[in-house]
């Protein structure tokens, strides 16, 4: 079974190509990749002893796609397909409405050729992955058009979208729009949407990675990590002792179980530069209660974690108003790799306390483990959470672009493309939604 | 690659634009060393095998195209209606780069009266401006954005040129159209400059998608405090030769003429806006996107421009202080190219274009740093579009230049609304406009209507400045 990745835009790009970068270089590293048999091919195939991305590459302007073919194609492991892209001379101007109106119906039927050609490459479709930012003109725009021509096309195939939130400061307003118009037309479409934020992965790069000048090369090779320890092989609950050839499909059915939920976000530990890792010991037991308590503190790196969130004692769910209130999960997925992967106990995260009530602890978590360690780091944990999480960024975005909305501010560019005011009330509506279902699991 | 077309109008237009090509061959030598037509090129330049100007002859057969540079042509369209101009551009070093069918040149001039330009000339010039900007733009693959030069004080520049540009907006809607505007200062020579700005900035506000307001003071301000730096002699402060923003130094051009300085700013301005989308970097910014972040309310499009660094000194090597007095000088009230202070005024958006050897978190640092000093407007309190481009201009290791869609316009309108009034209430030279065939005194009255409800526009938003607005009611959710 194999997945179609979609990059869409500079974002979706550049991730997608340190993604499949980091999947190789991790397969090779102490021969491994041998180990995993053909289920390595999920991601890419073997063709003329090289490895092929199971890939397309789509934007409106071909700088980006340019690079990231030929960074690939002089790595040596592995190259992006010869014909697998598609690129026009012009950008969507930042424009949602000009990559989903315009551009994205103009270009379906070359794009829907690509994606066809490398299915059919697959001997069995296990999912498409496509991978974008949530605030440029292309990859949201263009991107969520995609994901609605992938599924009408593959109308039962699971479709998970990876979207990069921006910055909450340093970007413009109008972002705030385009953020909207994306998550509310994903949310009908996706089967999970997993995201990540600029500004944690920032953080992670300065303050657990101590890099001094941060790149986005930085930032993107972050979530390359946390992608790649969710989406390399594993041995789940359902793969019978063998490793897993449906990691979305399994993703899916352990996280999204309700159409109303499907926002996941991920934290992975450790997470430090290269040259400690020799010098560092890892256990469990450490990583597992690190983990746990990032994730009832809602944060996402191991330092500065706030322990005095706490869940309510066995006595009753009433909260004290003092203590802070702690992160309620739906569900979640916990994947450990690495040495003794087998004794690690992972009770604290089947705590009934973490999850909502309406969902037992036995269907609500879910473990996958590998005995192969994961991109040098002899021991490490994920964390996919389908939680209360992104319910304050998602919160304040629709708060700010109900402000802007009010005010008229950059209405016009969208209008001149087709989307008239009433497509804008919708997705307010469909969001506010999804923000009153996450604030009601706790 | 998307291709842009120059459109250079009047006296001033063409001057500004010949200092335009110089620098940009001058730029794309520096970074093209070995001569071969890439992406970055095409952009501005065609390359033609054979040019009829030069012999019309088939130039050599083992000049592949595509590869080795032979003739490179500008995109570019050169109006003026009289020919002192066009022929010195022609008789100096730019001679060999421009054919003649891009030229478009009349006799008499337009006696700087905008009637003239808009209307007389407008209208018989009409069918070949039309036909020259259709082949300069049927050579581009595929056209992104044409950039129009003018002045507004004078006749052709701000006659002609708003008539061009409305002819823009007809004959290709989709394109975006940029204009840089030289505004008259006070001391203009040009006595009707006031009624011929008025006129002028009506259609610049209905047709324009932006406009880059440049004060002729501003510039002499810049260019004598560069200056004044070179003069002090202090042993710190040598400046690199050819690295201030004003030098021409290793263009084509000789020796350099009265206005070249003030000229090289605005050449320079041009090339650090399209610097994105000639070359790469790790996050471009194309040109349709300055419309499309900074322009929230369709009128309100006027971005004012600030260049930094002016000059580098000659001795030190950049530590990271450099880096940050770069970002705080490119809101200084003294690196802006018209006389505002937009830190005192509100904005409604910015774009920070850096280029050279600036990382990401270098950006975002200084951004938090100087966020608090600098008031937005309060539904785009965030209001940053930033663009990082890896190629650095000409001896410069980095550079930034900052567009702001500030209120800080608002004083530049009202004194040339002032300027205006004085002249109109003695109805004075008017009898020059009224007798150009097709001229009416609504003009005059409409246009200063236009100006004064985008004044208005402006007064509106300045009233929510520092004023705390409240959240609009969000929408209530059954549950």
């Amino acid at each position: 079974m194999s997945v179609v990745t979609v990059q869409l835009g500079q974002c979706g790009n550049q991730v997608g190509h340190e993604l499949f970068d980091l999947t190789c270089s991790d397969a090779y590293s102490g021969c491994v990749f041998c180990l995993y048999g053909t289920t390595a091919y999920l991601f890419l195939s073997f063709c003329w002893s090289e490895l092929v991305a199971r890939a397309i590459l789509v934007d409106m302007e071909p700088k980006v796609i340019n690079q990231c073919i030929c960074r690939a194609s002089r790595s040596g492991m592995w190259r992006y397909g010869d014909t697998s892209y598609f690129s026009q001379k012009q950008g969507s101007g930042n424009n949602w409405a000009n990559g989903f109106c315009v551009l994205g119906p103009r270009h379906r039927d070359e794009v829907e050729e690509l994606v066809r050609r490398e299915v059919e490459r697959c001997d069995r479709l296990a999912g498409l992955m496509a991978i974008m930012s949530v605030a440029g003109g292309t990859g949201s725009g263009v991107g969520t058009y995609v994901t609605r021509c992938l599924r009408d096309i593959f109308p039962k195939s699971f479709i998970l979208n990876h979207l990069t939130w921006p910055y909450g400061t340093g970007e413009v307003h109008r972002v705030i729009i385009t953020i909207l118009l994306t998550l509310a037309h994903l949310y009908q479409l996706s089967d999970a949407i997993l995201v990540h934020e600029n500004d944690t992965v920032h953080r992670i790069c300065s303050q657990l990675l101590n890099i001094k000048h941060i790149s986005f090369s930085d930032v993107n090779r972050v979530i390359a990590h946390q992608l790649g320890s969710v989406l390399q092989p594993t041995l789940t609950a359902d793969s019978d002792g063998v490793y897993g050839r449906n990691p979305i499909g399994e993703l899916v059915s352990a996280l999204t179980c309700h159409p109303e939920y499907k926002l996941l976000s991920v934290s992975t530990i450790p997470q430090m530069p290269s040259s400690s890792i020799a010098y560092s010991t890892f256990s469990w037991p450490g990583l597992l209660k690190h983990l746990r308590q990032m994730l009832i503190s809602n944060s996402k790196m191991e330092e500065g974690i706030d322990w005095q969130v706490q869940l309510p004692g066995a006595s009753g769910r009433t909260r004290s108003l003092i203590a802070p209130s702690f992160n309620t999960s739906l569900a979640n997925l916990l994947i450990l790799r690495g040495k003794d992967v087998y004794s690690a106990e992972t009770g604290g995260f089947e705590d009934p306390a973490l999850y909502t009530s309406w969902l037992s602890s036995e269907e609500a978590f879910n473990m996958w483990k590998s005995p192969v360690p994961f991109n040098k780091y002899e021991k490490s944990a994920t964390l996919v959470s389908n939680s209360q999480a992104l319910l304050r960024p998602l919160d304040n975005m629709v708060g700010k672009a109900w402000n802007m909305f009010a005010s008229r501010a950059y209405i016009h560019q969208y209008i001149k493309f087709g989307i008239s005011e009433e497509d804008f009330l919708d997705s307010f509506t469909s969001l506010e939604q999804v923000i009153s279902s996450y604030s009601q699991l706790s | 690659m998307t291709q842009s077309v120059v459109v250079q109008v009047g006296q001033c237009g063409n001057q500004v634009g010949c200092r335009f090509w110089d620098l940009a061959l001058r730029e794309h030598a520096h970074v093209n060393k070995k001569g071969v037509y890439d992406e970055a090129l095409s952009s501005f330049f065609r390359n033609d095998l054979w040019n009829e100007d030069r012999g019309g002859v088939k130039e050599q057969c083992n000049i592949r195209a595509g590869l080795i540079i032979a003739y490179l042509n500008p995109q570019a369209v050169l109006v003026d209606m009289e020919e002192g101009v066009v022929n010195e551009i022609l008789q100096g070093p730019l001679r060999e780069v421009f054919d003649s069918t891009q030229l478009l040149t009349d006799v008499s001039g337009s006696g700087n009266n905008w009637a003239v330009g808009h209307m007389t000339y407008g209208s018989a010039y009409r069918e070949q401006i039309v036909d020259k900007l259709r082949k300069a733009a049927e050579h581009c693959d595929c056209l992104q954005c044409f950039f129009l030069i003018h002045s507004m004080g004078g006749g052709t520049g701000s006659g002609l040129g708003t008539r061009v540009l409305g002819l823009l907006e007809e004959e290709f809607p989709e394109v975006c159209r940029i204009v840089t505007s030289i505004y008259p200062s006070a001391e203009d020579d040009v006595i009707t400059s006031p009624y011929n700005s008025i006129l002028a900035m009506r259609e610049l506000t209905e047709h324009a998608d932006c406009v880059l307001p440049v004060e002729n003071q501003s510039l002499v301000d810049i260019v004598n405090k560069i200056k004044q730096m070179s003069h002090i002699g202090k042993p710190g402060s040598v400046i690199k030769t050819d690295s201030s923003v004003i030098s021409g130094q290793g263009g084509l051009s000789g020796a350099e003429k009265p206005f070249d300085a003030m000229n090289n700013i605005v050449a320079n301005l041009l090339l650090n806006i399209t610097s994105s989308a000639r070359f790469e970097g790790s996050l471009n910014m194309d040109l349709n996107e300055i419309a499309m972040n900074l322009v929230p309310f369709p009128r309100l499009h006027y971005l004012v421009p600030s260049l930094t660094p002016l000059y580098t000194l000659a001795d030190v090597s950049v530590p990271t202080r450099r880096l940050d007095q770069m970002f705080s000088d490119a809101f200084s009230k003294d690196h802006q190219l018209i006389r505002a202070d937009p830190k005192h005024s509100l904005y409604l958006a910015c774009a920070l274009m850096v280029r050279g050897n600036v990382q990401v978190s270098d950006l975002r640092r200084n951004i938090e740093r100087l966020k608090p000093s600098l008031p937005f407007v309060s539904w785009n309190q965030e209001g940053w579009k930033t663009g990082l481009c890896s190629v650095p201009p000409v001896g410069h290791s980095h550079s930034l230049l900052a567009l702001a869609n500030n209120t800080c316009v608002k004083p530049t309108f009202i004194e040339l609304r002032e300027r205006f009034t004085k002249l109109y209430r003695k109805k004075a030279h008017l009898h020059h406009y009224l007798h150009v065939d097709g001229m009416e005194q609504e003009f005059f009255s409409e246009a200063v209507s236009s100006l004064d409800s985008l004044i208005e526009e402006y007064n509106q938003l300045d009233a929510t400045k520092g004023r705390l607005v409240p959240d609009a009611p969000r929408l209530d959710i059954a549950r």
